[in-house]
């Protein structure tokens, strides 16, 4: 589902990546680990369409998404979730999923401002939908909330759910599990999950090592910028150099 | 919503009403006045309240459009009705055009480039003096007319620029509660959010700064109309700041606000004739005070207020 | 031979007006460097620099230097009201907010001035005298000496300030890393106050030697302000040469358009240069390009 090849980056004189190649294959989870500063976010971006690589592509289903900016992934069908999320503070929870289904609609500026009938039941169907993610996710209750107040757990939630209204092919998360406690971690990892079984290919960066052991059917694991290792999960957790990268030398 | 289209009934009933009580008073002069001020900041808000997107050369279109149109029916005795549609469309193709490296720059960048656009065309309409008379202004604009009726009165104003500013007001309306404008504020609140969520927060961007300096095209083209003589003084900085004025004070990001705060800012100028000049001063202090103490602006903070002041009224928001 | 002559005539005032720049485009780049807001009033206290001059002779009837201290420091008394009262307590305000503020707050001083001192221009005398110097072929007049002279001692005195003193490494710790900055001890809050000292000192004093050149009043502030923003641009908002190449270069380029074009669109010229920057190459003219950022 997303290739990546040769991925390099450098900013001025330091080089943050260098020669990172791998597949997350379609329909699983997969989990990009690493030591601290060993570059998951910079390649995230990327990834993303924050910033281009200096070298390599990035190939989503075949397709050379490298210097495609966001908006332009997300048509294709990629969407990202944010480590300390990203929602639109001042609309509500509901209004903020029914942003997610903005590529799923087509309203313009002259339709909307004359209330073109087709708009009319086009809106209807954007909050139908929007009103289904919020359920997906377990929040349907909060739905006129103002999301700015929510808690962090819920807004994680929220987030999650206004990215799956974008009905995504890859769905890149950001530290998902960061903030939450274990309960609802745990929640998380089963929505992971639910996710994947829609039918939806999952890759996270992740520090909590429980959460990606359990639900994460590869992993990817960088330090200092290049590719460690490769492999299913007993693979890795029996990997000596990853050990290693983690705790140092003996 | 219902409650929604209730409101603007009653608004529009409220517009058509007002000048019969007032007669041939001299506040109907004031109150058209009050019309094409709400458009222009009805303009600037959807840029501003509802992107997030800072315009301090508002000014610029609202004289394009009234000096297009005065040019076009003065020097070249073109139907003024043509000539405003005229005006209107090659302003918005110049604001589109110009939108795209305009509105690339973010905050303080796009608020000095905004700036920068505003002066040059308040150079502009003070040196090309063969077109536009230069500082001492162009007179002699027919008014607007159907058939054998002349708008040539201040009641007859009053309806043609509140009917055109009932029209934008109502579209306006829509477009905030459509799809559209759910994907402006979202460009407001989060930017990289937005476009990760496949907003095309470029090309919206530049929309909205069009459809705004049409409007204010527009009501240029009323303006000079309805004056028949204009001069470049009206279209300078002084007159951007009072717009923001009129959209902070009013609210940002809110359609009635807008009409409030240009109704208010319109009005007390008119009332307070005797201290003309401490207006700037007046100025000054209401931005900066309400920018600091009620950031939602008077149609958020008044019934704030309210209900603090009536707790026994909350609980209907 | 004749527009050889011309031309260095229009280098040189350009040059002056150009020293002028350059001085209010650091203001903009201190305050910006330690706080990341732009203070559209920073035109205002190159007015003030002017006015208050003007003030202390005729009211005051104080000599020239003391009035020139008397004005830099009234200017100075007004940007600390100006951060404690209306940037402080904005503290985590949107940059919308502070833009408002900053404009609120320039229409605000504009109109005081207006009210107790109108609307006329006002002259301020030459601090030399007025007897032309022929140097090269071009007449200077003694004040562009001073303009050159102050800008010069300026020049040399942020640099020792900035790169030679404690307060002044503190100030540029600031304008990298706030977080860091406050961690090792360095108050932040001080830092933002002396920033607005030194800008409205150093905006106060261009606006006195510029002066007598150009004569002032309640609203030269906004042009000069905006022109200096262009400098700073040009200078990619640095505390150090690359914003006094910038100021110099718009001030040459904006004499030499409104000598050898048209003087009607003079203003329009730097309007346009800042556009072009705006546009093309916002970083300004000397940084090498960044990351691309999305």
């Amino acid at each position: 589902m997303l290739k990546l090849t040769g991925i390099g980056k450098r900013f001025g004189g330091l080089t943050a990546l260098q020669g990172i190649s791998f597949n997350v294959g379609k329909g699983t989870i997969t989990g990009i680990i690493g030591p601290n500063g060993a570059g998951k976010t910079t390649l995230f971006n990327i990834a993303t369409g924050i910033y281009p690589p200096s070298e390599g592509a990035v190939l989503l289903d075949g397709v050379d998404i490298s210097a495609l900016p966001p908006e332009r992934r997300a048509r294709l069908g990629l969407v990202r979730t944010f480590q300390n999320i990203e929602l639109f503070g001042k609309m509500t929870v509901l209004e903020n999923v029914m942003v997610g289904l903005h590529t799923q609609s087509s309203c313009g500026l002259f339709s909307c401002s004359f209330r073109m009938p087709w708009q009319m039941s086009e809106e209807r169907r954007i909050r139908e939908k929007a009103l289904q993610w919020l359920e997906f996710t377990g929040i349907t209750e909060l739905a006129d909330v103002v999301a700015g107040t929510l808690s962090f757990g819920k807004g994680r939630l929220l987030e999650i759910a206004r990215a799956m209204a974008l009905e995504p092919k890859l769905l890149l998360m950001d530290e998902p599990a960061a903030g939450l406690n274990s309960r609802e971690t745990a929640e998380l990892a089963d929505l992971i999950k639910k996710i994947r079984d829609l039918g939806v290919t999952v890759g996270l960066v992740e520090h909590d090592m429980d959460l990606v052991m359990d639900i994460c059917d590869a992993l990817v694991v960088l330090n200092l910028g290049t590719m460690l290792a490769e492999g299913t999960p007993r693979e890795i957790q029996d990997n000596p150099a990853v050990v290693t990268a983690y705790l140092g030398e003996e | 919503m219902k409650s929604d289209k209730i409101k603007f009934l009653v608004f529009c009933l409220i517009v058509l009403a007002a000048p019969v009580p007032l007669s041939q008073g001299y506040l109907t002069n004031v109150l058209v006045f009050v019309g094409i001020n709400s458009m222009l900041a009805l303009g600037l808000n959807l840029l501003l309240g509802y992107a997030g997107q800072i315009s301090l050369g508002q000014a610029a279109f609202f004289g394009l459009g009234a000096y297009g149109s005065g040019v076009l029916t003065t020097h070249f005795a073109m139907n003024p009705w043509l000539a405003m549609v005229l005006v209107a469309l090659c302003v918005a193709l110049f604001a589109f055009a110009i939108g795209f490296p305009v509105l690339r720059l973010k905050g303080h960048y796009l608020a000095m480039a905004t700036l920068g656009v505003g002066v040059i065309a308040h150079i502009a309409f003070n040196e090309t003096v063969d077109l536009t008379g230069g500082p001492s202004g162009l007179s002699g604009i027919p008014n607007l007319s159907v058939g054998s009726f002349t708008f040539d009165s201040d009641i007859k104003n009053y309806y043609l620029v509140w009917s055109f500013a009932l029209v934008v007001i109502l579209l306006s309306l829509n477009m905030v509660n459509s799809r559209f404008g759910r994907g402006l504020r979202a460009i407001h609140d989060s930017e990289v959010a937005a476009r990760v969520m496949g907003v095309n927060a470029r090309l919206m961007k530049v929309q909205v700064f069009t459809l705004s300096a049409l409007i204010s095209a527009l009501a240029g083209s009323l303006y000079c109309h309805v004056m028949t003589f204009i001069s470049p003084t009206s279209f300078g900085f002084n007159i951007s700041i009072e717009l923001l004025t009129m959209v902070v004070i009013g609210g940002l990001g809110s359609v009635y606000g807008s009409i409030l705060g240009a109704l208010l800012l319109t009005l007390l100028p008119e009332l307070l004739r005797a201290f003309q000049d401490y207006d700037i001063v007046f100025y000054g202090l209401l931005l900066v005070s309400m920018t600091i103490y009620l950031p939602g602006g008077l149609v958020r903070g008044i019934p704030a207020l309210f209900r603090r002041v009536m707790p026994a009224r909350s609980g209907h928001a | 031979m004749e527009l050889l002559n011309q031309i260095t005539q229009f280098v040189i005032s350009g040059l002056a007006t150009g020293a002028i720049y350059a001085l209010i485009g650091l203001s903009f780049a201190i305050i910006f460097n330690s706080t990341g807001i732009i203070n559209f009033a920073q035109g205002e206290f190159v007015m003030l620099g002017g006015v208050l001059t003007i003030f202390s002779i005729n009211a005051l009837k104080l000599p020239l230097v003391f009035a020139v201290v008397a004005a830099v420091a009234g200017t100075t008394l007004v940007g600390v009201a100006f951060e404690r009262l209306a940037i402080r307590p904005l503290k985590d305000a949107t940059p919308l907010a502070l833009i408002i503020i900053t404009i609120g707050t320039s229409i605000l001083i504009r109109g005081v001035v207006m009210l107790l001192w109108g609307k006329d221009t006002q002259v301020l005398a030459p601090f030399s005298g007025n007897e032309p110097l022929h140097i090269a072929g071009a007449t200077l007049l003694p004040q562009h000496l001073w303009i050159f002279g102050v800008t010069i001692l300026v020049i040399v005195g942020s640099r020792l300030f900035f790169h030679h003193t404690i307060s002044g490494k503190a100030m540029r710790a600031c304008s990298f890393n706030r977080r860091a900055a406050n961690l090792v001890g360095i108050s932040v809050g001080r830092m933002v106050l002396f920033s607005f000292i030194i800008s409205a000192a150093l905006g106060s004093l261009a606006g006195v030697i510029i002066a007598p050149l150009t004569m002032t009043a309640y609203d030269v502030g906004i042009m000069l302000g905006l022109k200096g923003f262009c400098a700073a641009i040009m200078g990619g908002m640095g505390s150090g040469f690359a914003t006094v190449f910038g100021g110099l270069i718009l001030g040459m380029l904006e004499s030499l358009g409104a000598g050898l074009i048209s003087s009607g669109y003079k203003d329009a010229i730097a309007f346009l240069i800042l556009l072009l920057i705006l546009f093309i190459r916002p970083q300004g003219l000397f940084k090498k390009g960044e990351t691309e950022r999305v």
